[in-house]
């Protein structure tokens, strides 16, 4: 699979707390402008690929945007960390000829609509008998909970945390498309900010966002005649790792090494570069904690060093790894993650808003804690 | 905003909806007492329950009774935005503790001073990894609903 499929376009729609339209309607709206952008016709599209939590199907969508026959969709769950595998999906059924132009795509109105742990009769994959009746209510309250130990065991701080919120809003306070382009961070703010679920403060906690985004794939060979320049699937993977619990891993024999250390291992094996080979990398961050434990997972550093990592502006532009450089879901917009993938397409096009000169390599994962993918693109 | 039953008017909060596998811990608990689920096949004991041991593959298991005392392995202090019945109660901690009969069988829970006690944060310094914790029971709900859970409370509070 190695190369073998690119993306070869991109779209999105404005992204706000409140958008009037609908979830489908953004859908179509995102998905004909990445057709756009490769320059290819609805008609040829014959694979889909989303979440398992996108609420607009293949039938509604394939019919609004007129594809043609359709012979491969899939859906992933395990909510954001699904992203990476709907290009992951794809990219199998094209390398295996199952569909010749595949479309991925998230829609949501997360910033206008309901929260979904409001709705406690949702079961989450492992059941709610064990959490909801404590208290355990929300993804902020259980990821907090991996946090807390986390600082225990390794000494990492709320500083660290910080230097995480702030490299991703310095990056949107760069990106117009960005709902918090116009919104400065300092660390004052940050150390005063009301808390969510302690030790995590609302900086610490993504976005909530109405907005959509697609991209298209196609064939290595394809990919040459399509009006953006290409951006190659290196290497994709996922990870459930045995004896995982979901997102309340509290059960596993080693609660701090996540689904990130199984994609990993799989993502490298099949690649020909290594963690020090990436030029920039977009790394799921509901929640600020995810990244050093997902810095780690994926080979930049060793076990309980990922805190660490943060220091001296190593995920800022010119820093060690460039960490989402749109401002990601903490600062860009929260879509379970699929403007980590828009935005490394941007950045090995040499078109984003935050540049990394030359970047020829990217890493994008989906959301640590649950179920989780990743890819590794190249230009 | 749920169907779910509402516990005690004092609490207003959720009351676990048992799956099968998860039945005999809350029937267990409406007793008072804390059992794990044990493989019959080989012994080893699992968190969550479900239906075969993943270690031999047997179906069959048995319920072992354990002491009640654990450590504080993690917790969090949840503040609004909340379910009502919670954030009444806010800002209130969640423990994860670890069983000392078995560190690898981890329990979410509440730290309270006294059974009955209301959630809450509690005084600082006593709310720290590591702490030594005893099981108790708060009954929830009534009738058919009737239910308990287990809360802990510190071993030297």
């Amino acid at each position: 699979m190695k190369d073998a499929t690119a993306i070869v376009g991109i779209g999105q729609t404005p992204f706000a707390k409140r958008l009037p339209e609908s979830e489908k309607a953004l859908a179509c709206r995102a998905i004909l402008r990445a057709l756009d952008d490769a320059g290819i016709a609805p008609a040829e599209v014959d694979g889909f690929a989303s979440y398992t939590m996108e609420e607009t199907d293949e039938v509604e969508v394939a019919k609004s945007i007129g594809a043609g026959d359709v012979t491969f969709f899939s859906k992933v769950g395990y909510g954001g960390g699904g992203s990476c595998a709907t290009v992951a999906h794809l990219a199998a059924a094209i390398a295996t000829g199952q569909a010749t132009v595949g479309v991925a795509w998230r829609s949501r109105k997360r910033g206008s609509g309901a929260r979904p742990w409001r709705n406690t009769t949702v079961q989450l994959p492992t059941p709610a008998q064990w959490t909801r009746p404590f208290g355990l209510l929300r993804p902020a309250d259980e990821i907090g909970m991996l946090t807390r130990r986390y600082m225990h065991e390794y000494g990492a701080t709320r500083d660290h945390l910080f230097n995480v919120a702030l490299a991703c809003r310095n990056r949107a306070n760069q990106n117009p498309a960005a709902m918090m382009y116009e919104r400065p961070l300092t660390r004052e703010m940050y150390m005063t900010s009301r808390w969510i679920s302690e030790p995590l403060c609302l900086f610490d906690n993504c976005l909530e966002t109405d907005g959509a985004l697609a991209c298209v794939l196609v064939s290595a060979d394809r990919a040459r005649d399509c009006r953006s320049k290409p951006v190659y699937v290196h290497s994709a993977a996922q990870g459930l790792p045995a004896q995982h619990h979901g997102m309340v891993n509290y059960w596993a024999e080693d609660p701090l090494r996540g689904p990130a250390w199984t994609a990993a291992q799989q993502l490298w094996k099949h690649a020909d570069l290594c963690p020090q080979d990436v030029d920039v990398a977009q790394i799921y961050d509901a929640f600020t904690a995810l990244i050093p434990l997902s810095l780690e997972g994926y080979g930049f550093c060793g076990r309980g060093e990922g805190a660490a990592f943060t220091e001296g502006g190593a995920l800022e532009l010119g820093g060690r790894l460039p960490l989402n450089t749109s401002g990601g879901g903490l600062s860009e917009a929260y879509v379970h993650g699929f403007n980590l993938i828009t935005e490394g397409v941007r950045q090995l096009r040499g078109t984003s808003t935050a540049q990394v000169p030359d970047a020829a390599t990217c890493l994008v994962t989906a959301g640590e804690g649950v179920p989780t993918s990743a890819l590794l693109l190249r230009s | 905003m749920t169907d779910e039953p509402a516990g005690p008017p004092e609490t207003g909060l959720l009351l676990p909806v048992p799956d099968d596998d998860g039945a005999p811990f809350w029937s267990y608990a409406a007793e008072g007492e804390l059992r794990v689920q044990t493989c019959s096949g080989c012994g080893t004991r699992r968190f969550p329950p479900r239906p075969c041991c993943p270690r031999c593959q047997s179906f069959e298991s048995q319920w072992q009774r354990m002491s009640g005392r654990g450590r504080i392995w993690s917790y969090v202090i949840a503040h609004p935005p909340l379910l009502p019945g919670y954030a009444e109660a806010a800002p209130y901690n969640v423990l994860v503790v670890e069983l000392a009969d078995d560190p690898s069988i981890r329990l979410v829970g509440n730290l309270v001073t006294a059974p009955d006690a209301p959630l809450g944060p509690l005084a600082d310094g006593k709310l720290r990894i590591g702490a030594p914790v005893r099981a108790v029971f708060r009954q929830l709900g009534d009738g058919e609903r009737r239910t308990a859970v287990p809360r802990w409370t510190l071993e030297r509070p």
